[in-house]
């Protein structure tokens, strides 16, 4: 019998049992109150209950058997795990029908189960994070196990591309071992993201105080959609804008200027990343300008300041700490940004602080580390999840910080609109 | 006294052109913005709109024996290089088909190789010598023009780029987000509701809330990672398909439904809860029948967004091998599967200039499909918007 034909047999069966458990348990509460009882419960509470009694159980049953035979490796044939668990429903049916008695709280015990399930499901975003940490942590660990922690920290060559023939037993066969100096691919990434923070801050902030500050209603509602589109596009067709229009232009440019510019140079994908985070900065720094209370502004006009007099000495001091936390958060985002600089960056290793050489990134190398035909356990790949890791707990800092002052800035004016 | 009244004219004429100044800048900022989104719009729109068309070239196909042995045969020997390669790979099969087709000889309309297609669409340079010549020939005759691609949306990918198209991946980004939906939907909701509604204000919950805001600014790629440790390697989850890919872009959206459907809960007043506490509902009766249906419209729109997004992720699925060469449509979730952004990354990365055109046409597509969704989402939100 085909595992298909027997899930199907398995639902079919539950959803059996459950309307029996249903029909039933409602038919025993009606008598029961017919009869002059008074009970706690509404006769489909008790339905209800009946069948989470038998369905519940049972379900359990059958994932923590899945979840036992993937832990320990044990095989319990499908056939006979489901069957078992169809039996626990059978008893969850009896157990059930049983509990239908006039001094039984049906209703209580179902708000129970569901709080346990809403529960449940709140812990899963718990349970992924720390699905994160172990796996690339885990990781990690066996990387750094072949390769010195240290090495990895300071050097400054990156050249994984004998890897493969140590794992296969062969070292030596290349030039040299494998060396994975991270050095080059942070200073990489963060002249990348440092490319964009420039394109992206100015130009989001500016708008931003434009919307919030300037700009006629009938303007801003054409804007918003404007940059929500701007922020709905993924990032994979930023990443071929960067590769096919920007790099080139870019390339005679600097040709024009009598530089010589590479066409995996980092300013297209540092542009063209900025110009991503554009509508990020805006709306964030938006909601903050708008949250700073308008008596400020009043006081200070007032006083007799201009508009513009107005917004540097008030509000902008006022929202500083959201504008600092939308940025922060901004940073993490290009740091983390992949396709755009697959896309457009480099494959090469190189420390450099000339931006229209090609460089790589972190997440350039973790991409092409894992879609190699190397085997998993190979260095190559490993060094994957030590990137990961850096970039998780870089991520995490900033993220964090960024939580932080959004936090005083809503304390401070107490708003609750952020 | 007059002298001070001028200087404070003069300073004051001054701040206001410095207050014009900060209007004008930040105004030009989001006119940058604007002009930004317009100009890469029109770029992929000069480059992708020749993708929806194709060239056919009419020649005399001659079903003969030979040919059925050796497809090149039935085409004359001047327009063999012209004709896609794929079509004639097709002939054997249609005469074997159609046994009546045997020994005749007609006038069709047959695709045309790619080189053919980008000389056509003015790129010169695509055809030399005396293949250019035949093809001026034919063109002056007639016989070979611009045809809207129907290829382009009914095949899978393929080597040639007159065969390529997108079907493939967008029956496996359906896929993909079937799975995405299943999983983050229900999942998502229910979080949101018990944070809103059930939950203590203790140290869990706070973790909790701490931890869905830190999930959402995690790079997606770190979500790769995760899909090939857990799934693929530990749970052993076939790779490249679209099952392991709806998993891994659930983990990542179900921050964004959770937040969206928190928002949504909470602009549903307080006194609606207390009303229905007031004539004995349990917590649970007053999600179910009051908060859930007035806050759906919210929920629904957050969940739009969400997929939205959700669709255009690469980063995650090229780690869990969502990049695999895939020229059939899939019919299962555990098959190896590609999506479209991931279709889109390959095209960029081939190096005939005929895939440039296929790329943004591509792009076209999901981007015509996304801020359809996008806009889907705004429409419900205006509609059902209910101010309290």
């Amino acid at each position: 019998m085909s595992t298909n034909l027997i899930y199907l047999l398995f639902c079919g069966a539950l959803l059996m049992l459950g309307l029996v458990a249903f029909f039933l348990a409602r038919g025993k509460a009606t008598r029961t109150r017919a009869s002059g009882a008074a009970m706690f419960a509404q006769p489909d509470q008790y339905a209800w209950f009946s069948v989470l009694a038998t369905a519940g159980p049972a379900i359990l049953a059958g994932a923590l058997g899945a979840f036992v035979m993937l832990l320990l490796g044990a095989e319990i044939p499908v056939a006979y795990l489901l069957t078992a668990s169809v039996v626990i429903a059978a008893i969850g049916l009896f157990v059930g029908l049983m509990q239908v008695r006039p001094d039984f709280h049906a209703r209580q015990a179902i708000e129970k189960v569901i709080r346990l399930a809403l529960a449940t499901a709140a812990l899963m975003s718990i349970v992924t994070t720390f699905g994160i940490l172990l796996s690339i942590v885990s990781e990690a660990i066996r990387f750094f196990q072949m390769q010195s922690l240290w090495d990895f920290i300071t050097g400054t060559t990156w050249s994984p591309g004998d890897s493969f023939l140590a794992s296969a037993g062969r070292a030596g066969e290349g030039s040299g071992g494998a060396q994975f100096g991270s050095v080059p691919l942070f200073a990489g990434t963060f002249l990348i993201s440092l490319i964009a923070m420039l394109v992206a801050i100015p130009v989001g902030l500016l708008a931003a105080i434009y919307m919030a500050e300037f700009a006629p209603p009938k303007v801003r509602d054409l804007a918003k959609p404007v940059l929500e589109v701007l922020a709905g596009i993924p990032t994979v067709v930023y990443g071929f804008f960067a590769a096919i229009t920007i790099a080139p232009i870019i390339v005679d440019v600097a040709g024009f200027f009598g530089l010589d510019a590479s066409y995996n140079n980092a300013l297209a994908p540092g542009v063209v990343m900025g110009i991503m985070i554009i509508p990020f900065i805006s709306s964030l720094s938006d909601d903050v300008i708008n949250a700073v209370p308008d008596s400020m502004r009043e006081g200070s006009l007032a006083l007799g300041m201009t508009k513009s007099e107005t917004i540097r000495s008030v509000v902008l001091p006022a929202s500083m700490p959201g504008i600092i936390s939308a940025s922060l958060l901004a940073v993490s985002r290009a740091l983390g940004e992949t396709m755009i600089v697959v896309m457009a960056a480099g494959m090469r290793p190189n420390l450099t602080a000339n931006p229209l050489e090609d460089m790589t990134t972190v997440t350039v190398r973790i991409v092409a580390a894992l879609t190699g035909d190397q085997e998993f356990a190979s260095a190559e790949t490993l060094s994957a999840f030590a990137l990961g890791l850096v970039l998780f707990v870089v991520t995490l800092i900033l993220n964090m910080v960024s939580v932080l002052m959004i936090r005083r800035f809503r304390d401070k004016y107490r708003t609750n609109t952020l | 006294m007059s002298q001070s009244f001028d200087e404070i004219t003069a300073q004051l004429k001054r701040r206001h052109r410095r207050s014009a100044r900060l209007k004008h800048m930040s105004m030009g900022a989001l006119i940058l913005a604007a002009a930004f989104l317009f100009i890469f719009i029109g770029d992929m729109l000069v480059k992708g709109l020749p993708a929806f068309q194709q060239a056919q070239i009419q020649v005399e196909v001659s079903y003969t024996e030979q040919a059925s042995q050796i497809p090149p045969a039935a085409v004359g020997e001047d327009v063999r290089g012209l004709v896609s390669r794929g079509y004639l790979r097709l002939i054997p099969g249609r005469m074997r088909d159609n046994p009546e087709l045997l020994g005749t000889t007609r006038m069709e309309w047959v695709l045309a190789d790619s080189s053919v297609d980008q000389y056509l669409k003015g790129h010169e340079d695509a055809l030399r010598g005396s293949e250019a010549r035949v093809v001026e020939r034919l063109i002056e005759g007639g016989r070979a023009e611009l045809r809207f691609n129907t290829t382009f949306f009914t095949n899978g990918d393929s080597k040639m780029p007159e065969l390529a198209g997108i079907a493939s991946a967008a029956v496996g980004t359906v896929m993909t987000l079937i799975v995405t939906m299943l999983v983050c939907f229900p999942v998502g909701v229910m979080t949101a509701v018990y944070l809103e509604e059930f939950a203590p204000d203790n140290r869990l919950t706070q973790l909790i809330e701490i931890n869905i805001n830190n999930l959402a600014a995690v790079p997606s790629i770190l979500f790769g990672l995760l899909g090939l440790a857990i799934y693929i390697n530990f749970f052993g989850v076939p790779r490249s398909s679209p099952l392991v890919g709806g998993l891994t872009l659930a983990l990542m959206t179900l921050p964004v439904i959770i937040i969206t459907t928190r928002s949504a809960l909470r602009s549903i007043p307080d006194g609606i809860r207390q009303a229905a506490f007031g004539v004995g509902c349990s917590r649970w009766q007053v999600v179910r029948d009051h908060v859930l249906p007035l806050s759906l419209p919210g929920i629904l729109t957050g969940s739009i967004i969400g997929m939205a997004q959700a669709m255009g992720e690469t980063a995650p699925l090229i780690i869990v091998g969502m990049v695999a060469f895939i020229p059939d449509v899939g019919g299962s979730f555990t098959d190896a599967a590609t999506v479209m952004p991931a279709q889109i990354f390959t095209w960029a990365g081939e190096p005939d200039r005929a895939f440039v055109e296929k790329t943004a046409g591509g792009i076209l597509v999901l981007l015509a499909v996304l801020i359809s969704l996008n806009a889907t989402a705004v429409w419900l939100r205006k509609k059902f918007e209910r101010r309290w």
